[in-house]
């Protein structure tokens, strides 16, 4: 099982490619698809943080979900059945890091799947892919 | 253009009415792409002939591109109005998050008009567009105006701030706009435009997703530009020191302008040099939104309180080659400490770096030679190198106590007007000038340049790729000058970083219009590039750019050039090529 592990944030420059990257991947340009989001820590000055799935053990965005849309995987995280998912935004608020994005476009949860993908675009080591 | 992009939506703002509205303009996109393109002919619908720049009617315009939130490095903003500082022809372009908080946005352009009867500033998410109050804020400087939009406004990591600093209250006509602290609408005074209309910011956040026309080879050509970003030599330079990484070489040539150009080399030039400022003061390097390559340098600068043991502060300032030109070198300064905090004065008043330091250059000399004296500078003795009389005097370009000031806050060009010292007033076309004293082609690149900028059409890497002055004829100079500036918008219409220049060919450019459905062969982009160079002339003309009154500072000729000293006679053959070219715009 492979997880999305934050080496070092004080290297991150702000250019936003991983955010470009996960949106990527539904095959459309923009940002509205993404799983990971990149915000000053006040003033860019101070620097970045990154805010993407700790993958838990035991995630409390699955433990809210009224429909049990967030299906806990092996080795930690979630991963969304879209189906069965009313848009209730639960999930938003039950993850203390901020960690559900939201797609508006589709009206639900965007969550990282550690699939590793923007890994390959984070251009200064920011980001890396574990085996957990 | 793709049918659902919404590139072709222009969004316009009344300022005067509160109002605002969505028009679709896909023909313009279409015909132009973008940025640049999509701007003039904006401008030139908006603007009403012959108004002055601070008029309600002068439209600010903001441009961004196909490629804009799309590949990597299309990270720029272009912004287009009625110039302040020369009475033509306004452009500045900005990176930061500006641009790709516009396209995801939703939207291609913002025209802006009108006036507010208080203060405001604009918050714009997606298709809101609301009109929020910024009495309590006007009179603030930009770092801090900006620190409190931040904590008001919701978007953060997607949004870009820009606002003005009180010299863009004052209408200091190089006043400009400073866009996520370290980022500026520098030049030609944008800052001034908003200050006449009582905004004091704008804020853009959007997150959309973007359409492609084709998902595979828009992965393909992404990681192509991708990986030229990140590994391609001609990318380096930017990434390892920025742009700063100029000054030795620029002072080994002699081509770096010191003392308001009175030498060409400078013996300081290594305190502030890239590698020292690295060194020394490096603290953080940041990128533009979807940009790899973070260029943007920021030193961290740590001073004691002078009246209070164990307190300091630490203030982290962006520097740039042009700012160690306008603010180090012009002026004298070999300390970088000094330097530095110079650089953040001028920011937080919010004026163009090149502009306000060429303007203190000159005034220096003025009052060496005794043209002003104590009474005419509010008793500040400038003098080479006396970072903290610059720092007193740049307030003063904003409060204005004396009408030496009101005079030297118009620009050189007019305060040489009224004391004198025309001959060392370094302008061109009224715009003050850029720090390159490469040779001929540097300085007709400024005259001739449609914004007067080095940026226009690069004379300078003419002259440093040139054996020797005079090696191409006048006529080919500026027929390449001309080219250069042609494809210049076919970069800034899409809207690409020109230091992206070397990996966005005009192949891969076609290529990547491809995707957005936009695609042209390179003949018809140079032909559209320079079909945009005209229209950018068009509207100098009609409002008044007349090339016969362009003057030419006799500074350039006095000081020998990195080429030797620049023969006059070439100068004034290349400039009567350029103006036939000019005068062959069809109107």
């Amino acid at each position: 099982m492979k997880k999305l592990r934050i080496i070092d944030s004080e290297l991150c420059v702000g250019c936003q490619q991983c955010i470009f990257a996960c949106s990527r991947r539904s095959g459309e340009a923009g940002l509205a698809h993404s799983s990971i989001a990149v915000r000053s820590t006040g003033g860019m000055e101070k620097g970045f943080k990154i805010i993407v799935c700790n993958a838990c053990a035991d995630p409390p965005c699955a433990a809210v979900c009224p429909t049990d849309a967030l299906l806990r995987q092996d080795g930690g995280g979630v991963r969304l059945d879209a189906k069965r998912c009313i848009g209730c935004r639960q999930c938003v608020g039950a993850c203390s890091i901020g960690a559900v994005q939201w797609d508006a476009e589709i009206d639900k949860p965007m969550i990282c799947v550690h699939c590793g993908y923007c890994v390959r675009y984070c251009p200064h080591g920011v980001l890396t892919l574990v085996e957990v | 253009m793709l049918s659902h992009d919404p590139l072709e939506n222009v969004l316009y703002i009344d300022l005067s009415r509160k109002t605002s509205r969505v028009e679709r303009r896909p023909e313009l996109f279409d015909a132009y792409l973008g940025g640049a393109g999509a701007a003039i002919h904006l401008l030139e619908e908006n603007c009403p002939a012959g108004i002055d720049p601070h008029d309600p009617a002068n439209p600010v315009i903001f441009a961004v591109g196909p490629l804009t939130g799309v590949l990597p490095l299309a990270s720029k903003t272009v912004a287009m109005f009625k110039s302040p500082l020369t009475g033509n022809l306004g452009e500045s372009h900005a990176g930061g998050r500006s641009a790709v908080a516009i396209r995801t946005a939703g939207y291609g352009a913002i025209v802006i008009t009108g006036a507010s009867d208080i203060p405001i500033y604009l918050s714009i998410h997606e298709g809101r567009v609301r009109f929020r109050d910024a009495r309590s804020i006007w009179g603030l400087s930009s770092m801090t105006a900006g620190r409190i939009i931040r904590e008001n406004e919701p978007g953060a990591g997607m949004r870009t701030i820009m606002r003005i600093g009180t010299a863009g209250e004052a209408l200091v006509p190089y006043a400009n706009v400073t866009i996520e602290t370290y980022r500026h609408f520098g030049r030609l005074g944008l800052g001034a435009v908003l200050g006449s209309k009582r905004v004091k910011g704008i804020v853009v956040a959007g997150h959309r997703a973007l359409p492609v026309a084709d998902a595979r080879a828009y992965r393909r050509v992404y990681d192509q530009v991708y990986d030229a970003a990140v590994s391609s030599p001609v990318m380096k330079k930017y990434y390892e020191l920025g742009t700063p990484a100029n000054v030795l070489p620029l002072d080994e040539i002699g081509a770096l302008p010191t003392r308001n150009l009175q030498a060409a080399r400078f013996e300081g030039a290594c305190e502030l040099s890239g590698e020292a400022l690295a060194d020394n003061y490096l603290g953080r390097r940041l990128a533009c939104a979807h940009c790899p390559v973070a260029c943007i340098h920021i030193a961290a600068v740590r001073e004691p309180y002078e009246q209070a043991a164990y307190f300091y502060k630490t203030t982290m300032i962006g520097y740039d080659y042009e700012t160690i030109y306008a603010l180090g070198t012009m002026l004298g300064i070999d300390s970088a400490k000094a330097f530095l905090r110079l650089i953040a004065e001028v920011d937080n008043l919010g004026m163009d770096a090149m502009s306000a330091g060429v303007a203190l250059a000159w005034a220096t000399e003025a009052m060496e030679r005794g043209l002003v004296g104590p009474a005419e500078t509010d008793g500040i003795a400038l003098r080479w190198g006396d970072a903290s009389a610059y720092r007193a005097a740049a307030k003063r370009l904003v409060s204005q106590p004396t009408p030496f000031y009101q005079a030297l806050a118009q620009g050189v060009e007019h305060a040489s007007s009224v004391y004198g010292g025309q001959e060392y007033a370094l302008a061109f076309g009224r715009n003050e000038m850029p720090g390159y004293h490469t040779g001929p082609a540097g300085h007709i690149g400024f005259l001739i340049g449609a914004r007067h900028s080095h940026l226009d059409n690069a004379g300078y890497a003419l002259d440093q790729k040139a054996p020797s002055q005079g090696s191409l004829t006048p006529e080919k100079l500026v027929d390449a000058l001309i080219e250069e500036e042609a494809w210049r918008q076919i970069l800034s219409s899409t809207v690409v970083c020109f230091f992206a220049r070397g990996i966005y060919t005009p192949e891969l450019t076609q290529e990547a219009l491809t995707l957005m459905q936009m695609g042209r062969t390179p003949q018809e982009l140079q032909a559209l590039g320079e079909e945009i160079w005209a229209a950018k002339y068009r509207f100098k003309l009609r409002e008044g750019f007349d090339p016969q009154k362009i003057r030419i500072p006799q500074r350039i000729y006095e000081t020998p050039s990195a080429l030797g000293a620049i023969e006059p006679a070439y100068v004034e053959a290349a400039l009567a090529c350029a103006w036939e070219r000019v005068a062959a715009i069809e109107t």
